[in-house]
């Protein structure tokens, strides 16, 4: 099974600041050791809202939108799309990636979503 | 939480941890078999405790301690003589002494790939091989291991014991091959991940689901090696076979679980993000020098299939190339035959004819159903149908599954038409 683990966007990203050294490095670390594990797929962080668009569908009508969006909490900072052998396996993948920001940083505020992505074992319309 | 829901959250932390656990106490207890006991006992510690305590924050290490502690007590329980205890006494001392290279190298790291090679090691049995690697690496219990192969439990659990038992009585040692032997074994290695891929690849629907998780069992195995031997070209050569030939999955069975021909697939089901691992998994093969690999080669074809958008881009005149590469490193006749199809496609239906031709006196495809297939079509395109049709029967009468027999009948019946006209 495959999931998309969806990292939120904080001030720090929405500024298009790089993270905190020490975080960026324990970061890069976790995904070496997830790779070595052979369950990391694939990961990339997103440029800040400021760089991106939106394009909404309304009324039968298509709008762009230029960035940047206010509610940096809702937006997506980054992800990973991990394989996993469960949904318990996947989200204790996230509890560590969360811990690891936690322990560096204390008093440090995130939000991580965690999807699954739909497959051979999960087709769509399945529950 | 519920307590099934809290179950299943230690069963996710436990297989996250359990092949570096079984490794690291391998190292510390020097026996697979007691090893595998100890981070079984920490599972039912954790069990017990983490429920009331929840999941310690650091659990590898506390399985790990769990584990040592378990070990401590049975050496102290069980009545050895005094040297004996003494001896092993110092020996924990030395295992628990910092040692300064470990603080260079991975220690972790070293200590999974020193367990991947002794399950996989060679006095034993090839399926005793895969049912250890699958049990101390990729966590698998008996019962799944059992499931994913249509065997009992009890057969399993007797194969992994005797298993255990053979590595122990061979003394065989807890370590990383070096030189010359490296590449034999580690060829090996290779093979039975790749085995346990296309045990997972062959499943068809309605099979159990651990079937086809098996070929991502395979996957994550074959990439946390070649993580770990990173310089072995067959490492990636084998993890971009694996991605590549994963990437179809999707797109090889039709509804009603029929098997689709690779050039009959819808390629916009192939997966993208399994095709651009392949590729450069592939890359890394080649870039380390190992191209002509046995995998790489393999998964060099696979990649021509990958690359092209559609049937008709399909670089054949390449992949014609790459199996002869392949069928002199590893003569095969179903390799030859593999390559005639490409020769037809690349040179022309009669190219392909002259070689299959030469492969009909072949013993060991007698009853190979796609040797008169393939032949069939070829006859086909150079519009000889009737021995086109006599090609499909024989076929049709040769292969098992019921929905390529119909298939293959089908494609007769349109020969006899054809011949009419």
């Amino acid at each position: 099974m495959r999931f998309m683990m969806i990292v939120k966007a904080n001030e720090r990203s929405e500024a298009g600041l790089p993270p905190d050294p020490r975080l960026m490095a324990a970061v890069q670390k976790h995904a070496e050791e997830q790779i070595k594990a052979g369950v990391l797929l694939d990961t990339g962080g997103l440029a800040p809202s400021s760089q991106g668009a939106r394009i909404i569908a309304r009324g039968g009508k298509l709008t762009k939108v230029d960035g940047p969006f206010p509610e940096t909490k809702e937006l997506i900072g980054g992800y990973a799309v991990l394989q996993a052998r469960s949904k318990e396996e996947a989200i204790e993948h996230g509890l560590r990636f969360m811990r690891l920001h936690q322990e560096l940083i204390p008093g440090w505020e995130g939000e991580m979503e965690v999807r699954q992505i739909f497959g051979p074992e999960n087709p769509h319309g399945s529950k | 939480m519920a307590a099934s829901e809290a179950h299943r959250a230690i069963d996710a932390v436990f297989r996250l941890e359990w092949a570096k656990l079984v490794a690291g106490l391998t190292r510390y207890v020097r026996d697979v078999g007691a090893a595998e006991e100890l981070a079984q006992d920490a599972l039912l510690a954790a069990l017990e405790q983490w429920p009331a305590s929840g999941i310690p924050t650091h659990p590898g290490a506390w399985l790990m301690a769990a584990a040592k502690h378990r070990a401590i007590n049975r050496w102290r329980h069980a009545r050895v003589v005094e040297r004996k205890h003494a001896e092993i006494g110092r020996e924990l001392d030395a295992a628990d002494a910092p040692d300064p290279e470990a603080a260079i190298d991975d220690e972790v790291g070293d200590d999974l790939l020193r367990l991947v090679f002794i399950a996989c090691h060679p006095v034993l049995a090839i399926e005793a091989r895969v049912a250890l690697t699958l049990r101390l690496l990729g966590g698998l219990t008996t019962e799944e291991i059992a499931r994913a192969f249509l065997v009992s439990e009890p057969t399993v659990a007797q194969r992994i014991v005797r298993a255990k038992r053979a590595l122990a009585d061979a003394a065989v040692p807890f370590e990383v091959p070096r030189g010359a032997e490296l590449a034999e074994r580690l060829s090996g290695v290779l093979g039975v991940i790749y085995l346990i891929f296309n045990e997972g690849y062959a499943a068809t629907a309605g099979d159990d689901w651990m079937r086809p998780a098996l070929c991502e069992d395979a996957l994550r195995l074959g990439r946390m090696v070649a993580a770990l031997v990173s310089d072995e070209p067959e490492a990636h050569g084998l993890v971009a076979l694996m991605e590549l030939h994963a990437s179809r999955a999707a797109a090889r069975t039709g509804p009603a679980g029929e098997p689709i021909l690779l050039l009959d697939q819808d390629r916009a089901r192939w997966d993208r993000l399994l095709i651009h691992r392949g590729l450069a998994a592939l890359g890394r093969a080649e870039e380390l020098g190992g191209a002509g690999g046995r995998y790489a080669l393999q998964a060099a074809i696979s990649a021509c299939h990958a690359r092209a958008a559609t049937p008709a881009d399909t670089d054949w005149a390449r992949i014609a190339e790459l199996y002869g590469t392949l069928a002199r490193l590893a003569p095969s006749p179903v390799v030859e035959l593999n390559r005639a199809v490409a020769v037809a496609m690349a040179h022309g239906p009669a190219a392909g004819l002259e070689l299959v031709d030469a492969l009909r006196s072949e013993p060991s495809l007698q009853s190979y159903h796609l040797l008169p297939s393939a032949r069939a079509d070829f006859l086909m395109k150079l519009g000889r149908y009737d021995e086109a049709r006599a090609e499909l029967e024989r076929a049709a009468s040769l292969t098992r599954n019921a929905r390529e027999r119909e298939m293959l009948l089908e494609r007769a019946a349109a020969c006899a038409r054809a011949s009419e006209t």
